[in-house]
């Protein structure tokens, strides 16, 4: 099964609804409860990132019998030092990021602490794609 | 403790979905960073938070928290009680800053998120 859902730049209102119809989607499916947890709290971190700090982007699901695909791509400046931006307690946000709740450092190792595997690809000025995966089983 | 019994405590009014009396809450953590929100299991766990906007309800979705307590006097908008409602999360208002609600439920039992 394959979903796609748009990002669209600092549209913090709609925030979290591509991770909230891939919640309902797994519950739907039967999805044990701690695999769907982890499955959204990872998207909606790469979600919320791709508002906050990008220029727009998309989202690409797919799933099948054993796994979750996750594919967060945007246009974006880029991430200049990963290995900094893997830190926790390390962020760039803007104010206005912070005054959303979000902004804490903690997004990029949220991610890496509630997928199975993640592979971040990113290019100053070009953008940032982010792939996670989740097994089910 | 009782969704209904935490807010008498906090002297708090419910808003957004109705008050479920046979969930028990047991812990609390208070945060207005959510991504902080987001690295904890949050079962039979009130957040306290002074966040009042609707990344505050995404957040707990995502989080599977039933019951949030906003602090500070803060007023959620129509779109935030809505989205409460659709999520089926409940909303306790309270005029006490955090640090007085957290003091209040700690002295009742509540015990920290860790």
């Amino acid at each position: 099964m394959h979903y796609s859902f748009d990002i669209e730049r600092g549209n913090f209102a709609d925030a979290g609804q591509a991770s909230s119809s891939v919640k309902r989607l797994l519950k739907q499916l039967g999805v044990a409860p701690p695999n769907i947890k982890r499955t959204v709290v990872a998207l909606f971190e790469a979600e919320i990132n791709a508002i906050a700090h990008a220029y727009g982007g998309k989202i690409d699901v797919d799933i099948d019998d054993g796994k979750i695909v996750m594919v967060v791509a945007d246009q974006g400046p880029g991430i200049p030092n990963l290995d900094l931006a893997m830190q926790e307690g390390w962020s760039t946000a803007s104010p206005q990021v912070r005054e959303m709740g979000y902004g804490a450092g903690m997004g990029l190792p949220n991610i890496r602490k509630n997928t199975d595997e993640l592979k971040i690809d990113t290019e100053v000025g070009v953008g940032t794609t982010v792939t996670m995966t989740v097994y089910f089983a | 403790m009782t969704i209904k019994d935490i807010a008498k405590l906090v002297d708090g009014e419910l808003v957004g979905a109705p008050a479920d009396d046979s969930y028990d809450v047991k812990k609390a953590f208070a945060s207005d960073l959510m991504s902080d929100v987001l690295r904890f299991s949050m079962e039979e766990t009130v957040l306290i938070t002074g966040l009042c906007n609707n990344q505050t309800m995404r957040t707990s979705e995502m989080s599977d928290l039933r019951v949030v307590l906003i602090g500070r006097d803060k007023q959620p908008d129509e779109d935030m009680l809505e989205l409460a409602e659709d999520l089926d999360i409940t909303l306790i208002k309270s005029k006490f800053s955090v640090f007085k609600i957290s003091g209040i439920l700690y002295e009742a039992g509540i015990k920290p998120l860790y």
